[in-house]
């Protein structure tokens, strides 16, 4: 207590902070930045291991032998899909029932918010089919999932193939002392969405579906297969979920485990493991990895089907093959007897896995960074906030400067009123609960009329703006334009559809995969310094024309919009995939669009975060900059 | 000013009644911070069932709840909302007009001092004047009815609302003087939750001869008496006894709250059981007798500091709690000039509260956090209470002190003295 009681060394711990503000401000986001760049230097990070004692000592043995009657199979299924036109419900029963599975099937329909660009659907009308094998070793209660997405088109056929052969294989073990569950799901994530609350008796989107008809366990962990050609290069595993979420550590331990002792060549974030780590390129190739893996995170949308089952709190990754131009091939056997290996160490579990990490970035598959290391990458930069929030307390608290005559300063009393800070912050708020309330097919009918006309129209809006910094609350007027104030700027004859327009565009901030990872909160964290550094030039009252014009510049250029385009660019970058700007631009577009449904469709937290809090921020700081 | 508390209260009622209406309550009443145990509505619901069954509403471990709250909603069962609304519009007039009168006591021994030329000089600026304190009793009410905390618990039906109705009625009569409402008021806190007992400090320092002090506990004693035995007469069995304040005494029910104990007790090997328990529960009646000592000529904020205590160390600690002692911060704001840590005491309650939740999913349904997580939430939100209640604390001893040796104050040398609290 002495620190905080001793009233000298509180004044001199105070004086120094308040002094040194802008320098202590500067180290710390340095500090941050540098810290967590850190992250993917190799000796600063730990290796994996195995924590869960029920799958690491405990020997077992892969026989699997039906690589190639697998493909057959999923051959015979790829004809019996293109005969069908979609799912081949009736083959998919038949086949599994003469494998000795107990065999269910769920229908589900689903129309969605707003027609969906990229996977060209609308109105959703599935089927899922689903085999349990019963355990004959122990009571039924516990249960693992493998699942394959039945995809339009030529892929994905191996894979449902590999799960019939599986399947087939596991039915003849006797070792099983779980129910293992082979489910083969339509359209992608709304089937699995449909399947997981109907399975758990949950209906939290809204979607009709037939109650299931067959049960196993509870489900413990899940795997989700996607192949699309007879042999593969590598495997990819992908951990990101639902709103960033992770499964346990444990269940990448395992598969890296299997791929070293089969000898596949395994990969995260299609990046392959290098040994060169004292190298320059060696490390950017782990600074990518692990970019990747906070970005894909930070984006709230599932990036593969096995995402939504970690909401039901079932630790769950997607395996893909990945076939590339390489010399050395893994054949679907290998794949299967990957497979085969982890099922019966997952079958060995004794309770749901939880000894490992929850919390983690990984440079590599061998090499992972917990929680408690990048924590205080981001308490650097969050310390910010609070050191500029003292600065800016600590001078409300000193009393005004007074001038020779003693009359206080003429600039405590030009200071805003009540009711000119409230005004606009009354605006914006309500303009954004009744946008974000309102149903989102109105939204999205709104907005998918023409997006690209709107989010035009934002920008032009916004950079008139910024142009006429006198004129501050042009963004303000038009935003207000479409609700009752008289139009401004552009407001008056198209208010209604600039209203909506701006939602997504900004809003589009963090929307949907985003993208924007963990890089996305150093850069909202340094946006917010930024602000507070705005709202401080304004107590101030120094701030020049030119130096508003300079923040105005800052503001737009750090906008939730924008920010969003960039990290789409800075993410194509990470995936070495780099884009046009006309390419970026239509990807920015239907990014934005797949983060309105991500919300809509599997309840995904970007959207509404963005609408409710960074927006309206970032609005307010607009605000305060252009005020009178 | 009755315009703008009617307002207020308009106000406050219509976000009640519409978050009634929307999705929120299901929500709320949920939730581990809002409501306890003690407190939950499910468990009164339940309790209403079992009586209607005719059985003894304590047979099943569930219900917890005093015998007159039981009969109470046993007639107004279906005015569940208004019941809880009216409690939380009683509370704020009381401490509305409790406070004003407060503040006139304090105007009146202002002006005596200032006549019997008691102040030093230099101290001027530490006298208070009517215009600053013209709006004090309406923030009162104002915070405790637009707190976020007192909202909550409304919407959640906590029956945390109707001891804080109790107590500010408690609190109003004392400040009043009307001994025998206050006797009665204390009575009935003390029967709905045990703890209120440290109050009756407080209300002793109103009185200042033996013969009132024999008096009060006499009717304190009596109406207790009243209220024990027509809870038997009502149920007729003693077996509330041990499921209402046994309850409340062994800490049986270690669901998480915001309060300290659940962890620990959970944590604990049970032979030591027993002795922490007694360790925990002296902490709310520990700090009376210094706190009555040093401020026995300060009533109002010796209540103040005891509610806080209570909020802080109860075994069932709710956020209703803490927004009752909440409301009392508006009338010291006088001693802000001498508040040392509210900066960081107030950014560590909000992250704090929004942390509350954010820990709980983790644990609760995503599964990748424990319980140490929320645990550590608690601590630091208690932690934070503390230097809340210390730092008002000193902030008034300060302004005493200052008040009597004035407020630029001198070593012996000369040199500029600093006041250090050790």
């Amino acid at each position: 207590m002495g620190l905080l009681s001793d009233p000298n060394r509180r004044r001199a711990l105070i004086g120094l902070l308040t002094r040194l503000n802008a320098p202590i401000c500067v180290v710390c986001y340095m500090a941050g930045v540098a810290w967590f760049m850190g992250l993917a230097f190799e000796p600063f990070t730990l290796r994996t291991y195995m924590s869960e004692n029920a799958m690491g000592s405990t020997m077992v043995e892969e026989r699997f032998p039906a690589g190639e009657r697998a493909l057959a199979t999923g051959r015979e299924f790829a004809a019996h899909k293109k005969k069908t036109g979609g799912m081949p419900v009736d083959w998919l029963v038949k086949t599994m029932q003469s494998r000795g599975l107990e065999v269910f099937t769920q229908r589900f329909s689903r129309r969605l918010p707003f027609p969906d660009e990229d996977k060209e659907r609308y109105m959703v009308k599935g089927t899922n089919v689903y085999g349990i094998l019963r355990a004959p070793r122990a009571p039924r209660t516990e249960a693992l999932v493998l699942s394959a997405p039945c995809t339009a088109g030529d892929h994905n056929n191996q894979a449902v193939g590999l799960l019939l052969g599986l399947a087939q294989y596991f039915r003849n073990q006797v070792y099983w002392a779980k129910d293992i569950i082979f489910l083969v799901n339509e359209h992608d994530l709304i089937g699995m969405q449909a399947w997981l609350e109907g399975y758990h008796h949950t209906n939290t989107t809204g979607m009709d579906w037939s109650p299931l008809q067959g049960r196993g366990g509870s489900i413990q962990a899940a795997l989700s297969l996607e192949l699309s050609s007879d042999v593969v290069t590598s495997l990819d595993l992908v951990l990101e979920g639902l709103n960033g979420q992770l499964p346990n550590l444990d269940l990448a331990n395992l598969f890296y485990a299997f791929c070293q002792k089969i000898g596949v060549l395994c990969t995260t974030q299609g990046k392959l493991q290098r040994n060169d780590w004292d190298s320059v390129s060696g490390y950017s190739h782990a600074v990518q990895t692990m970019m990747l893996m906070a970005m894909k995170q930070a984006s709230g949308r599932p990036w593969g089907d096995h995402g939504l089952f970690l909401r039901y709190h079932i630790e769950a990754a997607t395996i893909k093959g990945i076939n590339s131009f390489r010399q050395y091939k893994t054949d679907a056997t290998t794949v299967g007897r990957l497979l085969e290996g982890m099922y019966r160490k997952l079958n060995n579990l004794l309770e749901r896995l939880h000894q490992s990490y929850f919390f983690y970035l990984m440079s590599s598959l061998s090499h992972f960074v917990s929680i408690g290391y990048y924590m205080p990458a981001f308490g650097l930069l969050g310390v910010i906030l609070l050191l500029r929030a003292l600065d800016l307390w600590v001078q409300l608290a000193s009393p005004p400067p007074r001038t020779e005559d003693g009359v206080v300063d003429a600039e405590q009393v030009s200071s805003p009123g009540v009711l000119s800070v409230l005004t606009p912050l009354a605006v914006v708020l309500t303009a954004i609960a009744v946008y974000t309330l309102l149903p989102p097919a109105t939204r999205a009918r709104v907005f998918y009329c023409n997006p690209v006309c709107d989010v035009r129209r934002v920008s032009l809006c916004l950079l008139k703006a910024a142009d006429g910094s006198g004129h501050g609350a042009g963004l303000e007027g038009a935003e207000a334009g479409g609700r009752a104030l008289p139009g401004r700027a552009a407001g008056l004859h198209r208010a209604h559809q600039l209203l909506p327009g701006l939602h997504p565009g900004s809003h589009a901030g963090a929307r949907g995969r985003l993208r924007h990872a963990q890089r996305a909160k150093v850069t909202r964290l340094q946006r917010l310094g930024d602000r507070c550094g705005s709202v401080r030039s304004l107590t101030s009252r120094s701030s020049s024309p030119p130096r508003r014009v300079l923040s105005a510049f800052v503001l737009v250029v750090l906008s939730p919009a924008c920010t969003l385009l960039f990290s789409v660019f800075f993410f194509q970058e990470l995936q070495e995939m780099p884009v046009s700007f006309l390419d970026g631009w239509m990807l920015y577009l239907s990014v934005i669009s797949q983060g309105i449904l991500d919300h809509a469709l599997y309840g995904s937290l970007v959207y509404p975060l963005v609408a409710l809090l960074v927006y309206p921020c970032w609005l307010l700081f607009w605000n305060i900059l252009f005020w009178k | 000013m009755a315009a703008p508390m009617t307002l207020l209260l308009i106000v406050a009622v219509t976000i009640r009644a519409v978050l009634y209406r929307s999705g929120v309550a299901d929500l709320v009443s949920e939730r581990v911070e809002v409501v306890s145990p003690l407190t939950a509505w499910k468990r009164v619901v339940e309790g209403l069932a079992l009586l209607d069954l005719g059985v003894s509403p304590y047979s099943g471990d569930v219900f917890h709840e005093t015998p007159l709250i039981i009969y109470l909603f046993h007639f107004l069962v279906d005015y569940a909302e208004i019941t809880f609304m009216l409690a939380d519009v009683i509370t704020a007039v009381a401490l509305y007009m409790a406070v004003k009168d407060y503040n006139k006591q304090v105007f009146r021994k202002q002006k005596y001092a200032l006549e019997a030329d008691r102040y030093p000089l230099d101290c001027l600026e530490l006298i208070r004047s009517p215009g600053e304190m013209y709006y004090i009793p309406l923030k009162v009410a104002m915070c405790y009815l637009l707190n976020p905390f007192t909202v909550l618990s409304c919407v959640a039906k906590s029956t945390c609302g109707l001891n804080n109705a109790v107590i500010a009625l408690f609190i109003l009569s004392t400040v009043k003087g009307n001994m025998l409402l206050s006797a009665i008021f204390l009575s009935l806190a003390t029967y709905q939750s045990i703890y209120p007992l440290t109050l009756s400090a407080a209300a002793l320092l109103y009185l200042i001869f033996w013969w009132f002090v024999a008096q009060y506990a006499f009717m304190y004693l009596g109406s207790l008496l009243v209220l024990v035995g027509l809870s038997f007469f009502l149920l007729g069995f003693w077996d509330y006894l041990p499921s209402v304040y046994g309850f409340i005494l062994s800490v049986p029910d270690l669901t998480p709250n915001i309060g300290l104990f659940w962890d620990f007790f959970a944590e604990m090997f049970e032979h030591f059981r027993l002795f922490f328990l007694c360790v925990f529960q002296i902490n709310v009646f520990f700090y009376t007798l210094p706190l009555s000592i040093k401020l026995k000529e300060h009533p109002v904020f010796l209540i103040f500091m005891q509610l806080a205590v209570i909020s802080i160390f109860k075994s069932y600690p709710t956020v209703g709690d803490i927004s009752l002692y909440l409301a009392f911060l508006p009338v010291w704001s006088h001693l802000h000039r001498f508040l040392r840590n509210i900066f960081l005491v107030s950014c560590v309650l909000l992250a704090c509260s929004a942390l509350f939740p954010v820990l709980w999913h983790l644990w609760i349904y995503a599964g990748s956090a424990n319980s140490n997580f929320y645990y550590a939430i608690t601590l630091l939100f208690n932690v934070a209470q503390i230097l809340l209640v210390s730092d008002y604390f000193y902030a008034f001893l300060r302004r005493e002190h200052h008040l009597s040796y004035g407020l630029y104050l001198k070593r012996k040398d000369g040199s500029e003295a600093t006041l250090v609290l050790k």
